[in-house]
């Protein structure tokens, strides 16, 4: 189904940000995508290990027909390349998430994490500057004492915009495994990072421990079979997280229950349906993301193939599933050859918890509407549209026809694949990472 | 380097097959070059990702468990089914067979967990002195004994022939894996690889460094060259023969030093292919 009737959507490109050439540098590999708790800033980070900031500019939200641009606010190096000199292995510098901490005062904090070390950066502007002093001049060379006549009292000056990145906490050393997720609890104090075989809860304060409240680390490693994938925070229950696997099932648990969460409270998994099975079955299944819906009441898995809502109070099935890119099913002995079974697709909710969407091959994304029960595929590109013109969907056929706003399943590029998308929390805004491109597209307002 | 078998086909291997049966075979045996195929590549795919800086444990484990879904597929329906069905042929009953690995079965108590089939490495090709033995005693504990046993012998078949020279170049990049750091744990996994089996643990990151293992290229060879042997080799099984396994773990045992296996199966020379194979279980058995 597609989004309307005449093949367009809702959607239109709003920027596109990073190079446009095809010759791309590893570092500039996007590798994480967020907007904060109120979607002015909008934060990538990459392969480089840098994050660069996007912050909305306040004065065009006084044109109707759309939201405001997005500008660079503030660059930093997040994470460095490390050497691990006791395995001889090095350590990436690579972004795997960015978490917003909800805004407290002026300054913005956020979470970023590579494999091994998470680190919290506080964004912070200075406008003025104190100017005026008796024993400096303006450059800071001190004046000669013989010079000084008279006292005044320094002013503050307004001067030109600042943003300072600082890094306040490192959080090291926790982890034996890669992280892949970090999630910012409800009560703003804690938060927890997950690696494929634990995951860790710390207090935003506290960089010199963490206790451990899951370890699905066998005794014996050759019995490994199963590692986490993705975990995230209930966003009104403090109490609550949830863990995805490898296994493709999702365990609720409650840290209320016991310290060591090994035990889960409940576990979300779907029966496997016999008539599909095949070797690739659970490679397929397994979860790539996890994600709460806003009112706490859902929560969405991505897997390779699908997406799926689950209600948390039913734990046999989801209640919606909705099929990303079906048309792979047939190719999957292909996909397992060139490594793309393996790729982490990321989810993300609208605000209002009424459409959900996620990233696909070819440049594709797909936005699933829940109420209409309406999907529609679009394509992130900067060629063949103009900012403000509407996108038109496409549509996947077998075989390798090329028609227009359709293509044939043999024609997709695999390399270009969107892995990272972050839905602005009240404005239909939509942000998501190409290979090294940042698109930004909007929903037309009238 | 053993003799390359031919690979087996089922037109190959049965005249005794009927003409109404051969359509059938050969769609079974197209699904079994698949199968095959797709083995052979998650067996490299596991043997590369070992040669990363930053192996991605989530991809190893899900390459792992394909792999052990593929050998125990394999086990139970396609080798399964081939040897009854050159059993039939050749005149010996299956379960007379069984009989005689069973007898294995039982001849040594291992401490060995019921573990379902384990493909790479979980018994551990690498575990010098009871290779058979542990593979066939701990699939035996799992299962029903007369489907188990045989398959267990051809489970061994696997890891001796091919999966061997997967773990051997799997110890051999050690140090490209992903390590456990922490102290407790390098503890342990040394422990355990003391005892015995250096396994697929070794893939999902024990921390070790191995000495004296030869450079990544021998291995490699090794590992292609197991790849394009025959796994299944009717001949072998009919003359109740393993022509593959004799390279792989002893080679092996060469080459990770005297840490492991017994003198008597360090210095077993590489061409098996004129030792009887329950002989050579046998041996292994009593020279432990």
């Amino acid at each position: 189904m597609d989004g309307d009737g005449d093949g367009q959507s809702r959607w239109c490109l709003s920027q596109v940000k990073g190079a446009v050439d095809d010759d791309v540098a590893e570092a500039d590999i996007i590798s994480a995508v967020e907007f904060n708790h109120s979607g002015e800033l909008l934060a990538t980070g990459d392969r480089g290990g840098r994050i660069v900031i996007f912050q909305q500019e306040q004065e065009s939200k006084n044109l109707p027909q759309c939201h405001a641009e997005y500008n660079v606010y503030s660059t930093f190096q997040s994470h460095e390349p490390e050497f691990d000199y006791l395995k001889s292995l090095e350590i990436e510098e690579k972004i795997n998430k960015i978490r917003w901490l909800p805004q407290k005062n002026a300054a913005h904090f956020l979470l970023s994490t590579n494999d091994k070390t998470i680190k919290l950066w506080k964004i912070s502007e200075r406008d003025k500057r104190p100017e005026g002093y008796n024993l400096k001049e303006e450059d800071g060379r001190y004046r000669h004492p013989s010079s000084l006549t008279t006292l005044r009292v320094p002013v503050f000056q307004p001067m030109d915009l600042m943003v300072e990145a600082s890094p306040r906490r490192v959080y090291a050393n926790a982890h034996t495994y890669h992280i892949n997720s970090i999630s910012v609890n409800s009560d703003n104090e804690t938060y927890l990072s997950a690696d494929d075989l634990r995951i860790n809860l710390w207090h935003l304060d506290f960089t010199d421990r963490s206790f451990n409240i899951v370890d699905i680390k066998p005794a014996n490693m050759e019995e490994l079979t199963e590692v986490i994938t993705a975990s995230e925070f209930h966003p009104l229950q403090c109490n609550t997280f949830v863990y995805g696997s490898s296994k493709g099932s999702v365990r609720l648990c409650d840290m209320r229950a016991s310290a060591l969460c090994d035990q889960h409270s409940k576990l979300f998994e779907e029966p496997e349906d016999p008539s599909t099975r095949s070797f690739f079955s659970e490679i397929i299944s397994s979860i790539s993301d996890v994600k709460f819906s806003h009112s706490g009441r859902y929560m969405m898995t991505r897997d390779y193939l699908t997406l799926k809502i689950w209600d948390l109070h039913m734990e046999s099935r989801p209640v919606e599933i909705y099929q990303v890119h079906g048309y792979l099913r047939s190719k999957l002995c292909s996909l397992y050859e060139n490594d793309c079974i393996f790729d982490k697709f990321e989810c993300c909710w609208r605000g209002d918890d009424s459409e959900v969407m996620t990233g696909s091959y070819n440049n594709f994304f797909r936005m699933f509407d829940r109420d209409a029960q309406r999907d529609a595929t679009l394509e992130a590109t900067w060629e063949n549209g103009s900012p403000g013109c509407p996108l038109k969907t496409w549509r996947v056929s077998a075989g390798s026809r090329r028609k227009r706003n359709e293509i044939g399943v043999d024609c997709l590029d695999f390399s270009r694949k969107i892995l990272y998308t972050s839905w602005h929390p009240q404005d239909n805004i939509v942000a998501l990472a190409t290979v090294n491109n940042l698109y930004i597209f909007q929903e037309k307002l009238n | 380097m053993f003799s390359k078998g031919t690979k087996r086909k089922f037109s190959d291997g049965g005249e005794e097959i009927s003409d109404e049966g051969l359509v059938g075979a050969r769609v079974a045996s197209s699904y079994s070059l698949q199968r095959q195929s797709l083995l052979d590549m998650s067996l490299i795919k596991l043997q590369l990702c070992h040669m990363l800086v930053e192996p991605n444990l989530c991809r190893s484990v899900l390459i792992a468990n394909t792999v052990r879904q593929i050998q125990e597929e394999m086990t139970h329906d396609g080798s399964w089914h081939m040897v009854t069905e050159a059993f039939c042929g050749a005149g010996q009953s299956p379960s007379e067979r069984l009989v005689a690995t069973e007898v294995l079965c039982r001849s040594r108590e291992q401490d060995a967990e019921p573990k379902l089939f384990s493909v790479i490495s979980y018994e551990g090709c690498r575990e010098e002195e009871v290779v058979a033995d542990e593979t066939l005693c701990s699939v035996s504990v799992s299962d029903t004994v007369s489907n188990v046993c045989l398959a267990g012998r051809i489970g061994q078949c696997w890891e001796k022939n091919e999966l061997s020279g997967v773990e051997r170049d799997e110890e051999a990049l050690e140090d490209s894996r992903l390590g456990s750091g922490e102290d407790e744990e390098v503890d342990t996994e040394d422990e355990a690889s003391t005892e015995g089996p250096k396994t697929i643990g070794q893939v999902f990151g024990t921390f070790e460094i191995k000495n004296g293992s030869p450079g990544p290229d021998s291995a490699l060879e090794e590992l292609f060259s197991d790849v394009d042997t025959s796994y299944y080799d009717l001949d072998t099984m009919l003359t109740g023969m393993q022509s593959a396994p004799k390279m792989g773990p002893y080679d092996l045992l060469d080459s990770l030093g005297p840490s492991h296996g017994s003198p008597s199966i360090v210095s077993t020379p590489n061409c098996r292919s004129d030792l009887n194979e329950l002989d050579h279980i046998m041996e292994i058995i009593v020279g432990s």
